[in-house]
């Protein structure tokens, strides 16, 4: 007895590389990335949508990898936590604050954290201020048991401190060599 | 010097890989391993009549389905009782797959192996069970009246009787002053880690060997369990704990029923099986914790002094006793704290119920202890209207008491002797971290604005470190690399910084030489595990002692080489020098090489080592008689008992009088651990128990219903604190009380954050209401409720309340 289903040919395209995977309909699309390119970095905690840890971003906003089927992932750009630091290897400045901060203990639930920050401060300028407040209401979707939260509130504002200082010496290089 | 490292908050060398998606957890191993999906009991109480997988057995891509009738030899036997105890006279755990009836919901019955998970699953539904239901036990009440009984040949649903006792409590109550007696519960939470269980293995049928990755707390005696229910030889068996994404205390049982099915699976298919919990088994195949009953009867003087305590708990074990009665002992014999007591009794009643197994969860019965003793404090302060604060002060132990013997045996079979503390000056650095003398100003405040405010606490005493034993392995390599390894394993508590803090402050070298494992039984096949607060100290120890052991070995094979005294020599950095001479240093890594004599050199650097080149004395074999080749030491860590680390907690909560929401205001902490080996690893972990103890007072529940189902059993319904559920801000304050029994001075820290929670949250929300709370959690509805029934006379004001009101209407 077979209870093969039809497969489908989708082009993945995952922290800027696109690659093919053929899978059934109801891949969901964590165990796409997990299982088929092989991206362990995202985890799946719930499979239910709740606990964030599988969250990845699509098309820059955060999306629960295990809420998506792969088919419905083609034609979209996916960045995973391995996808978040830059192409020199440099760590994304919320991935500094975390290890900065202590914004981690068991490391399962942190990179649902990584990307749903990383996307939330896209929305704020360099320089500008992230309060505490703001910063709960980024982490505000996702489940930690182990840190209590503390420090990943803490890091949400630092890793905003990294961006605004690495825009400041970019401005800086910028200047130099302007006035060369 | 090397840099001091040992005390200093520095950032964690773990997480390097862990935030950039490196970690290496369960289900990140075996891409194309077999999958498994279980078909579990749908029903509490049940006999199964018959199986009948033929609608699963021909599915294309399912290699195998098991039941109980394919078991053999000792895997057809019952799991093991853990940790047997003379009290657990009626001891009862389950099968690794159903042998002929179920006695909860989530058992498992059959497994399905089959090409992936998807699969398994789609076989796992066609497969139909008939059963013949019986009446399920649900509650300790519905136990103890046992009109039914979970186990057969177990009629009055006891599994054991716990008696902790000294002084003569009857006497004692009899002449006591003032005697006050209450009922109270505390409800079911569970773990809960993110990561859920899982285990892969792959059988070596050409080497004959065993390779299992389990998300366990403790990989060598998965290890011992697999070898013998396998009937395997333990050398061909090796077990890791890969990344463990949490654990809190669910993963120390062992072996989990698929610990044992998916090598065994493995070994029969010739195939690598793997098989990762979904978070609905977790919730109803894992243990879970904390339910208890507690009926209290306290006699007290004017002066608050507690004279006698007589506690009879029932306690919710659920359907089997795999890992004993731990949780009743610890419960029954920390519910002491820090306070001085004459006279005591406390029987514990560890009841059979159609649930879940029940088994530590961080804190393992200390909460509940904690509830019974602190909101003892809270009652006699009410009756007697005197300030809580004073009355425990009172009934302290004092600094200078120490060591304090309780004459009760502890959880690891040895005294319960407090080493040291000192809880008086613990306390009055607790009044003033939450404002204690001021809250009546801020009470008023609120009061003006609509508010209800509450202040509570909440002491408690912590056994940690117990043993038996931890071991380590330290090993210069000839690279200068520096190799630690530890049996006990690691859930995120950040032992590959603290040990490495350990072994570079003994040894002398950058931690940036060091590598830390764990949990691994290639690398060190004696341990424990981790659990019970006793990583730090027990591991912590080891570590030491074996850095130690190299330092040594290193310093004479170094005097050897120099010339010199060994007292005339230091390790800085991680080379060997001489005091006063600057130029005479010998690389750690140079005597790695020399430690090892060669025969052979494979580089410039071993050529150092061989026979024509190295110094040696034509009398002196080339390794001493009392010697072994390689710069590399091993030793152990065994305390006589545990070291008992202590805490205060305080909290202020706010009550909406419309919603009957509860806001946290102020969250103080003051811990005290003994020396600290990395403060921020500590504050993190206070900082998680906090919001373990605040989910475990306010929000989670395990809702079963009449019929044994778990109602809530799924994220979306079963209230883990997100961040706005915890305080926004935690005020923590340390105090250092060395322990004694160890050459680090350290305690454990683990647990801690979560212990006090519910009777400290419990205090505060009577402080606010004016009404008794015994139970807990509560969320706004039960308030609600409870508000409505104290205004129609249904639950009682608390004096206190009274007495405010008066000052009021006065």
């Amino acid at each position: 007895m077979s209870l093969i289903e039809e497969q489908f040919t989708v082009s993945l395209s995952v922290n800027g590389t696109t690659r093919p995977v053929t899978v059934p309909a109801r891949r969901l699309l964590s165990d796409a990335i997990r299982h088929d390119l092989e991206l362990t970095g995202t985890h799946v905690g719930c499979e239910h949508g709740v606990c964030g840890a599988c969250t990845v971003l699509l098309d820059g906003a955060p999306v629960r990898s295990c809420l998506m089927f792969a088919v419905q992932a083609e034609g979209h750009a996916i960045t995973t936590v391995e996808g978040l630091a830059d192409a020199n290897g440099r760590l994304h400045p919320v991935q500094e604050a975390f290890r900065d901060c202590h914004g981690l203990q068991c490391g399962f639930c942190t990179p649902g954290f990584l990307t749903t920050i990383a996307a939330a401060l896209e929305e704020y300028e360099p320089g500008a201020d992230v309060s505490d407040e703001e910063a709960r209401e980024i982490v505000g979707g996702n489940l930690c048991r182990c840190t209590g939260y503390q420090n990943i509130v803490k890091a949400v504002g630092r890793a905003q401190e990294i961006r605004t200082e690495r825009a400041g010496r970019a401005d800086g290089d910028a200047a130099t060599s302007a006035g060369r | 010097m090397t840099t001091k490292l040992f005390g200093e908050p520095i950032v964690r060398r773990e997480d390097a890989r862990l935030i950039v998606g490196r970690g290496r957890y369960l289900d990140d191993i075996g891409h194309f391993a077999l999958g498994v999906a279980f078909v579990r009991s749908p029903h509490a109480n049940a006999r199964i009549i018959d199986i009948d997988v033929s609608g699963a057995v021909d599915i294309d891509g399912v290699h195998a389905i098991y039941t109980y009738e394919d078991l053999d030899g000792p895997m057809a036997q019952p799991l093991p009782v853990l940790i047997p105890h003379p009290d657990l006279t009626a001891p009862r755990t389950g099968y690794a797959l159903a042998n002929g009836s179920v006695s909860h919901v989530g058992e498992p019955i059959v497994m399905v192996v089959a090409d992936d998970r998807y699969l398994a699953e789609d076989a796992a539904e066609r497969i139909a069970v008939e059963y013949e239901f019986r009446t399920p036990v649900v509650g300790v009440e519905a136990a103890e009246r046992a009109e039914h009984a979970v186990h057969e040949d177990i009629p009055d649903n006891v599994a054991a009787r716990l008696v902790q006792e000294f002084g003569n409590v009857g006497a004692a109550l009899r002449d006591a002053p003032h005697t006050v007696s209450f009922t109270q519960t505390i409800e079911r939470s569970a773990s809960m880690p993110l990561e859920g269980k899982g285990v892969h293995a792959r059988w070596d049928a050409v080497d004959e060997s065993l390779r299992v990755y389990s998300s366990t707390q403790t990989s060598t005696s998965v290890r011992a369990a697999i070898a013998i229910k396998l009937d395997l030889s333990v050398d061909r068996v090796e077990v890791i704990a890969p990344d463990v994404g949490g654990g809190f205390g669910v993963k120390i049982v062992h072996p989990w029923p698929e610990e044992l099915l998916v090598p065994w699976a493995a070994i029969r298919l010739g195939r690598e099986v793997k098989w990762a919990e979904d978070r609905r088994e977790h919730f109803i195949s894992s243990a879970h914790e904390r339910g208890q009953l507690q009926r209290i009867t306290a006699g007290y003087d004017d002066e608050g002094r507690l004279l006698a305590l007589d506690a009879h708990i029932l306690h919710d074990h659920g359907a089997y006793t795999p890992y004993g009665i731990v949780v009743p002992i610890i419960t029954s014999t920390q519910l002491l704290g820090p306070y001085r007591l004459a006279n005591y009794r406390c029987q514990v009643d560890s009841m059979y119920t159609n649930t879940v197994i029940v088994t530590p969860y961080r804190g393992a019965g200390r909460p509940q202890g904690c509830f019974a003793m602190e909101r003892t404090m809270d009652r006699i302060a009410d009756e007697l209207g005197l300030d809580r604060a004073k009355v425990r002060e009172i009934n302290l132990i004092r600094a200078d008491e120490f060591p304090w013997d309780h004459h009760l045996m502890f959880q690891d079979g040895r005294p319960l002797i407090y080493d040291s503390g000192d809880y008086p000056s613990m306390l009055t650095k607790l009044r003033e971290l939450v404002g204690w003398e001021d809250f009546e100003a801020r009470r008023a405040a609120a009061a003006a604005r609509g508010r209800w405010l509450g202040i509570g606490m909440a002491l408690y005493v912590e056994g940690t470190g117990v043993g038996p034993y931890e071991g380590g392995h330290v090993q210069v390599l000839p690279s200068g690399k520096v190799l630690v390894s530890t049996g006990l394993t690691s859930q995120g508590q950040g032992h590959e910084t603290a040990f490495a803090q350990v072994v570079a402050q003994e040894l002398g070298v950058p931690i940036e030489d060091i590598e830390v494992h764990t949990g691994d039984t290639r690398r060190f096949a004696y341990a424990v595990g981790t659990f019970a607060s006793r990583a730090a100290v027990m591991s912590g120890n080891a570590v030491a002692l074996a850095a130690q052991a190299v330092r040594a070995k290193a310093l004479r094979i170094a005097a050897e080489v120099l010339e010199v005294d060994v007292a005339d020599l230091d390790i800085v950095d991680g080379v060997v020098g001489v005091r006063g001479d600057p130029g005479a240093v010998l690389p750690l890594a140079s005597i790695a090489v020399l430690s090892n004599p060669l025969r052979y050199a494979f580089d410039e650097a071993s050529k150092a080592a061989t026979q024509f080149a190295r110094f040696a004395s034509d009398e002196q074999p080339p390794v001493a008689d009392d010697d072994e080749p390689g710069l590399e030491g091993r030793d152990y860590y065994s305390p006589v008992r545990s070291t008992f680390a202590s805490g205060a907690h305080a909290v202020i909560v706010e009550v909406d009088p419309g919603t009957c929401a509860v806001t946290i205001e102020k969250y103080a902490v003051v811990h005290d651990c003994g020396r600290l080996i990395n403060p921020r690893i500590v504050e993190g972990q206070i900082h998680g128990g906090v919001a373990q103890g605040v989910g475990g007072a306010l929000y989670e529940v395990m809702a079963y219903d009449d019929m044994g189902q778990l109602q809530n059993a799924s994220f979306m319904d079963f209230l883990m604190p997100y961040v706005s559920e915890v305080p926004q801000r935690i005020d923590i304050g340390h105090q250092e009380t060395p322990s004694p029994l160890n050459p680090l001075g350290i305690k454990g820290a683990g647990e801690a954050g979560v212990i006090p929670g519910s009777a400290a949250i419990a205090a505060a929300l009577e402080d606010a209401l004016g009404i008794r709370i015994t139970q807990m959690p509560l969320g706004p509805s039960q308030l609600f409720d409870l508000i409505r029934a104290a205004g129609d006379g249904h639950a009682d004001h608390t004096f206190n309340h009274a007495r405010r009101s008066q000052e009021e209407s006065a």
